[in-house]
């Protein structure tokens, strides 16, 4: 009993594992940036890097320090949308790389409704909902009944998505400038509500019930995917989607509801950011915003687990923030994004990283069982009364 | 007086964390013979061989090549010493052609580019020489798993091999093809190769082996000379117990017509505009085995994928105690009294990353007992699973909980009868239920559908295996191209008749 229960060591144990292998690339990813650094100019390499690091601990107010702490998680609750809408789809076995067009017509709809249509913030986060799950009902529609692969349709939806809201956006614009107006000013009824979760950070006025919001929502994910039907089939789908059909699940409609679930959470991700006035859109973007990309390494460094996704989107978030704080006398301006870039993309390694920890396991498990077996045999031959009963005895 | 062997392997013993899978075994190849290597899933005979082949270490014992100790670190020391292996699944490059694949890794060249007219030549001389017909030009993805087959042996004598290994050559053939193999090697030894041959199945071993070494759960039994021995000695050697080695049953009437098929239709898996069932009609009663019959890929498949709805019909009707079903939905059909016990266990079967007990709910996750609103009752579940685990004795590491991906095969088809049969059917489909397994699971599978059957259930066995097709139903039906060709008496047929309808060379006029 004793050897079963030492043999389940805590190395093997998946969610530890998963936690070992994240914080390793986050390692790793720091080192690469730091040399990426000390090749650019090595003179504020560490300095630069530990400001990343710091982000709202670079400030030495402790006031003015959680003033920017809620920045970060202003901006942390869309990443964490994404990256549960394409982690949702990733466990039916379909990736959906279009929450990126599914947030940007989230965030369309809602800051129409917001500035165009003056209606309350509620309507508006349903909006951004209903916007975000359309364009993923076109994605699963296309994908269920007409074979069309996600990930092409997800990348052209896209585009579509973002020359479509900046042609509607346009009507909602400020005069002088490309970015819409603000939704405090013109419909302040259309900001979250902060409930006071402002004053925790310093009366930051961008803190809404947005970040609870999101929170509440990965712990729902992580339950519907454990403990329901629709998890069991969603699931199921994913592993096998042959199984799936042979058990008589309906894997179209399953499809479907999967790509719109995934399209609703980036829509209202979008909703968590836009409606809390913090941005203000430009009407003449020509590139899709990063959000829902980013949360693609969120979820993989989340280790695909919705409870692990919401530390992974804060800390992708936390780098990203940081990267403002890099001097920019010493270092080109794109600098900050290449760092937090090259952090993002190690994030993506975790998978590799708990592959080469299991083999390393089983070798050494290997190397222990012969050690014993060598210090058995060696007792034999030195003690050379063992009987055969015994000797078989240690060989079961 | 020392005999002289060409390989001798020597007190092998190989651990792996948790298992000894070889454990102090001793294996000696005369050259020019085929010795056998029996042995239940499990009992170590792939390792063994992974061990000569230099695919594995082995941690004790001593291997020796014409009296000469050696160390083969990888296969490429295999190569080099004249062992090659043909493994189960074959290493092929589909898009290649099978000359292309032959002379992989060992293509002579001349300033860089690849000279193909004298491996062309030896190829043919090698297939002329051993009788393995190819053709050198054909894409290994267009060719038959038989010739398939042939490609890879081809490609052990172009690199000259002296020993041959075949990992279980015959679980992918038809049993044309199994002949023709039978033939390959005795050839092969004829020529003064020797070979090493990995079977489970007892009839291949009688007819094709010289000796035949047996192992049991990592140990080694003996080795017999196949002339002295008979399948029930072997059986009991593999097993450890006495096995039935053809299933008893008793003549029992069959009652009301349960399946009803009439001119049922359905398209082709590969190609979408051909039909590969045409016209077929037939019944399946009360308490009788009815047994489809034919070589693999004359509509089997695609009969079985028509009537659980994998695949809709293209004319035709299907019913069920008198109920139409033809255009019924999988999950209504499975409600209307039908289980299916798959053909490909792994891919339609289970979701093998599942637990077990989550793979045993998996026809039944949808009904008020395991579910409350749309949650899961994980509660009843797991000792719904624990029940079908202690009743169909289903082992696995960690019970219900156990991941099913570490199931062995045997295991895996058991949790899948488990499965189906407790949903007591009024018809039950088992295509190829014993595929690929040893001969205890096969006795248990054999014994469950007899079970069914004495229980009054309607039993459509879908099999190409002509043992198991004498030996279990009450009723035999041959399909060829897609159509069925005749009906018959298991007991007033035999191998000979069979192998003529299933190959197409006589029909039974309508």
């Amino acid at each position: 009993m004793n050897e079963t229960k030492k043999k389940k060591s805590i190395w093997t144990n998946s969610a530890f594992q998963s936690i070992i292998a994240s914080l390793l690339c986050i390692v790793v990813g720091v080192l690469i940036g730091y040399i990426v650094l000390l090749f650019i100019n090595p003179n504020g390499a560490s300095e630069a890097i530990v400001a990343i690091l710091k982000n709202f601990l670079n400030y030495p107010s402790q006031q003015a320090a959680l003033m920017y702490l809620g920045n970060t998680l202003v901006r942390t609750a869309p990443l964490l949308m994404c990256a549960l809408s394409i982690q949702f789809c990733y466990k039916a076995g379909l990736f959906n790389i279009g929450a990126a067009g599914q947030y940007v017509a989230g965030a369309g709809a809602c800051l129409y409704t917001a500035l165009g249509l003056h209606a309350n913030w509620f309507f508006c986060l349903l909006a951004a909902v209903l916007a975000g799950g359309i364009f993923g009902l076109i994605t699963g529609l296309l994908k269920a009944y007409k074979s069309v692969n996600e990930v092409i349709s997800g990348i052209m939806l896209n585009w579509i998505a973002l020359y479509l809201v900046n042609m509607v956006l346009n009507n909602v614009k400020e005069v002088a400038s490309p970015y819409t107006k603000s939704i405090a000013e013109v419909n302040h009824g259309a900001l979250l509500p902060s409930l006071g979760l402002g004053k925790l950070f310093t009366d930051n006025q961008y803190v809404t019930i947005a970040i609870p919001l999101a929170i509440i929502i990965a712990i729902l994910i992580a339950w519907v995917l454990k403990k329901t039907v629709f998890g069991y089939e969603v699931l199921a789908t994913g592993y096998n989607k042959n199984a799936a059909k042979y058990a008589g699940m309906k894997e179209n409609r399953n499809i479907v509801v999967t790509i719109v679930i995934g399209g609703m959470l980036a829509g209202a991700g979008a909703a968590f950011l836009y409606l809390t006035g913090y941005e203000q859109w430009s009407c003449t973007q020509t590139t899709v915003p990063g959000m829902g990309f980013n949360g693609i390494a969120a979820t993989f460094l989340g280790g695909l687990d919705p409870i692990g996704t919401i530390f992974a989107s804060y800390f992708i978030q936390h780098i990203t923030s940081g990267g403002a704080y890099v001097d920019l006398n010493i270092y080109p301006s794109q600098v900050s994004d290449i760092i937090s870039s090259v952090i993002i993309y190690l994030c993506g390694f975790v998978f590799f990283i708990k592959y080469i920890m299991n083999s390393i396991h089983a070798k050494k498990a290997e190397k222990a069982i012969l050690a014993t077996k060598k210090v058995e045999a060696a007792k034999a031959s030195d003690v050379n009364v063992a009987s055969d009963d015994n000797k078989k005895g240690g060989d079961q | 007086m020392e005999e002289k062997y060409t390989i001798e392997m020597l007190n092998i013993t190989k651990r792996f964390p948790g298992i000894v899978a070889n454990d102090n075994i001793t294996l000696k190849l005369r050259k020019g013979e085929i010795h056998a290597l029996l042995g239940e899933n499990g009992a170590g005979k792939s390792t063994l061989m992974s061990v000569l082949f230099g695919l594995y270490h082995a941690e004790e014992g001593v291997i020796k090549k014409d009296g000469q100790e050696v160390n083969i670190k990888d296969p490429n020391d295999a190569n080099a010493l004249g062992i090659g292996m043909v493994h189960q699944h074959f290493r092929l490059v589909q898009c290649f052609t099978v000359l292309d694949n032959i002379i992989l890794g060992v293509e002579s060249t001349k300033h860089g580019i690849i000279q193909k007219d004298e491996a062309r030549k030896k190829v043919i001389e090698l297939s002329d020489k051993y009788g393995l017909k190819v053709d050198p030009d054909a894409l290994v993805e267009d060719i038959t798993v038989g010739m398939q087959q042939r490609t890879e042996i081809l490609k052990m004598l172009y690199r000259e091999n002296e020993i041959l290994i075949f990992d279980e050559p015959t679980a992918v053939l038809t049993p044309e093809e199994i002949d023709d193999l039978m033939l390959i090697m005795k050839n092969l030894a004829k020529e003064g190769k020797s070979i090493l041959f990995i079977s489970h199945k007892l009839n291949e071993i009688m007819a094709v082996a010289d000796r035949c070494s047996v192992l049991r759960r990592g140990k080694y039994i003996g080795t017999v000379d196949v002339c002295d021995t008979n399948e029930q000695e072997l059986s009991r050697m593999m097993v450890g117990r006495d096995v039935q080695l053809v299933a008893q049953k008793d003549d029992k009437t069959p009652g009301d017509v349960i399946l009803d098929v009439k001119n049922l239709t359905v398209a082709s898996n590969v190609h979408h505009n051909q039909d590969a069932v045409k016209d077929v009609s037939f019944n399946v009663r009360q308490g009788e085995i009815v047994c489809i019959a034919g070589i693999d890929g004359n509509g089997q498949t695609e009969l079985v994928y028509g009537l659980s709805g994998l695949e809709p019909l293209r004319g035709g009707t299907i019913s069920i105690n008198g109920k139409d079903i033809s255009k019924a939905s999988i999950r209504e059909r499975s409600m209307a009294g039908m289980s299916h016990i798959p053909e490909d266990r792994q891919k339609h079967g289970l979701v093998l990353d599942y637990s077990l007990a989550y793979n045993l709910v998996l026809q039944r996750y949808f009904e008020k007992d395991f579910n409350n609103h749309g949650v899961l009752k994980q509660n009843n579940i797991r000792k719904y699973a624990d029940k079908l685990i202690e009743q169909y004795d289903i082992r696995s590491g960690q019970g219900g909980a156990s991941s099913t991906r570490s199931m062995s095969g045997g295991n895996q088809q058991k949790a899948i009868i488990a499965r189906e049969v407790d949903k007591n059917p009024d018809l039950l489909l088992a295509v190829q239920p014993t595929r690929g397994l040893d001969v205890g699971a096969i006795e248990y599978i054999h014994n469950q559908l007899i079970a069914q059957r004495d229980a009054g259930k309607a039993v459509l066995l879908v099999s190409l295996e002509l043992e198991e097709v004498l030996s279990i139903p009450d009723r035999i039906l041959v399909m060829y191209e897609g159509r069925i060709v005749g009906e018959f008496d298991p007991k007033k047929t035999n191998r000979e008749e069979l192998g003529l309808y299933m190959a197409g060379a006589r029909r039974e006029e309508k």
